[in-house]
């Protein structure tokens, strides 16, 4: 009878300096991450505790934390759901004019300058809403009141400064604008030309290979740059702070003189003057932006892992 | 059905670079027709302009005429997008669509002619396909998973059985094995004599041997030298490429001698 002996202990891999040091740094940029995120998420409940904790009545407007972030909660989603509709089609149209049908020479023309547009401070992009789109939109706000007011997003009465919730949305959609279409840009032009090839050959049309090959590729590229920008545009402070005459409750009228604020203005605006509970209480409301955006971010790559096999990436 | 395609004087260009230079070949319906030479002498260039899938690129062009049954493919009202419905093709690299099922796969091209088809008629095609193409047995009870799950070969003759759905006149192959192992090759072989009762085909091949099993004619291609433009030196029986051929260049070629 043969006995059999243990086999013998595999080799140990030789291990490079060079690969340790690139192990160890990639691992502790990783780490740095979680301990800033996990650094902001303590910080703000620290913070939000007293607001959280405190009676109703000692919350600004008396009536509870609930009652006070509800309207900018809904004011932060509205406009920023607003831009993200306006803005992504209008970028995934820019970015396959650029790719696929624009003049080599135009294109990068106008790559630039769609780039250029995220160069502009958003103090400007709030001054011009505020001095330029705002009246511009006023006889707008008039025409669907008038017609569309069985929507109730429309169901007015119109304001007369044009500072509402529409404006603010077209605003925040345009300086989304060239974080969408950079993102979107890149992932069609990296659509492989083995596929498009394919569909060619099949008997399609620009627009019909564009469909097959193009956005079915590109698609979870586009979802992440729409994140992307859904997540300025709940963020954005200073542009939202101009254009919109804020402060008011809860609604879905868009085109009406008293609108809900968001929640960053409301800190940008509130902060200077605010003591106390008062600074809880703000601090509980940018908990409730962390929250939101986390939430968003959670369901975005939810919807990009859905169909993960059919992504090509296998 | 199969058709028969007549290049006369074709010159073809990539902006003002000549890339193949006049071009006469009738190329015989139900029947295999194989391209071979070296490498950057034109054949899938060639090949491309067969179905205008060579103006794809930026600049690219053709003068001379192509003509399938009579009809010049690049007349003045011919839409190319009809003239590749008509006239399929198979790549070098298998390219199924990775965001489409294998059944969705097989269907992409009867689904750009835009007729409404019953679930029934769609079912039908797609078996029929891929029975064509020799894959039924193996992806019958898969036909909901991505085509890219499948092995090498498999890609490949899910590849065919899509060009062959929309029962085109000619079938055009660009080395469609090079990336393939001796198995799946042969299994491609088998299947383009199976096709050959149906369909024209045309195939560009590196491997000579190849061209020796499964083509009935055979055309060589090949270049003076860099930059010089590729010409078709020899189109005769395979038969008589490979054992007899009228031109020195071409047994040299086969053979294995240059210069």
């Amino acid at each position: 009878m043969t006995t059999i002996s243990a086999p013998p202990a595999p080799p140990r891999p030789k291990r490079r300096a060079g690969d340790r040091v690139f192990a160890g740094t990639a691992k502790g940029s990783g780490i740095l991450i979680l301990i800033v995120l996990a650094g902001v998420a303590t910080f703000l409940i620290s913070e939000a505790v007293p607001a959280l904790t405190a009676p109703a009545e000692d919350i600004p407007g008396g009536e509870g934390l609930g009652s006070y972030v509800w309207p900018l909660i809904v004011g932060t989603l509205l406009g920023a759901v607003l831009a993200l509709l306006i803005a992504t089609p209008l970028a995934v149209g820019i970015a396959l004019y650029i790719t696929y049908y624009a003049p080599k020479r135009i294109a990068a023309a106008m790559g630039y300058v769609i780039d250029l547009l995220a160069a502009i401070p958003s103090v400007v992009y709030g001054f011009w809403g505020l001095a330029v789109l705002a009246p511009t939109l006023v006889p707008f706000h008039e025409w669907a009141a008038e017609n569309l007011s069985w929507i109730p997003l429309f169901a007015g009465p119109a304001s007369a400064s044009g500072r509402t919730m529409l404006t603010v949305g077209i605003v925040l959609g345009i300086m989304i604008l060239p974080i969408i279409s950079a993102i979107s840009r890149e992932v069609f032009s990296q659509a492989p030309a083995l596929h498009r090839e394919a569909a060619l050959a099949l008997g399609a049309t620009r627009w019909e290979m564009i469909r097959m090959a193009v956005l079915p590729y590109g698609k979870s590229g586009v979802i992440g740059g729409a994140m992307l920008g859904l997540g300025r545009a709940l963020g954005e402070t200073m542009a939202v702070a101009i254009v919109l005459s804020g402060g008011a409750g809860a609604t879905l009228n868009l085109i009406g003189s008293s609108n809900p604020s968001t929640i960053a203005s409301n800190i940008a605006l509130k902060f200077p003057e605010a003591s106390g509970l008062d600074v809880s209480t703000l601090i509980a409301s940018g908990l409730v932006l962390f929250l939101i955006t986390l939430v968003v971010n959670m369901l975005a790559r939810w919807v990009v892992n859905r169909r993960a096999d059919f992504s090509g990436a296998n | 059905m199969a058709k028969r395609i007549e290049v006369s004087d074709l010159d073809i260009y990539y902006g003002s670079f000549l890339a193949v230079e006049g071009v006469n070949v009738a190329i015989e319906p139900r029947s295999i027709t194989a391209l071979i030479g070296p490498s950057g002498c034109g054949k899938s260039t060639f090949l491309r302009s067969l179905n205008r899938m060579h103006e794809v690129l930026p600049g690219a062009r053709v003068e001379g005429k192509v003509a399938m049954d009579g009809q010049d493919l690049y007349g003045a009202d011919v839409d190319p997008v009809d003239v590749r419905r008509q006239i399929g093709m198979v790549f070098q690299r298998p390219n199924p669509f990775p965001t489409m099922s294998i059944y969705e796969n097989v269907l992409a091209g009867n689904r750009l002619n835009s007729k409404r088809m019953k679930k029934s008629e769609a079912d039908d095609i797609v078996e029929k396909s891929l029975r064509g193409a020799n894959l039924w047995t193996e992806v019958k009870d898969r036909l909901d998973r991505p085509g890219s799950g499948l092995s090498g070969g498999q890609q490949q003759r899910l590849c065919i059985a899509r060009a062959i759905a929309v029962e085109p006149d000619v079938l055009l192959m660009d080395e469609p094995c090079s990336a393939l192992d001796p198995i799946s090759t042969l299994a491609i072989e088998d299947l383009m004599t199976e096709l050959k009762e149906r369909f024209t085909i045309v195939i560009v091949t590196h491997n000579m041997q190849q061209a020796a099993r499964v083509s009935e004619s055979t055309g060589f291609f090949n270049l003076n030298g860099v930059g010089q433009p590729g010409r078709l030196i020899e189109f005769n029986p395979t038969e008589k490429i490979f054992s007899n051929p009228d031109e020195k260049a071409t047994e040299d070629y086969i053979s294995g001698r240059f210069g």
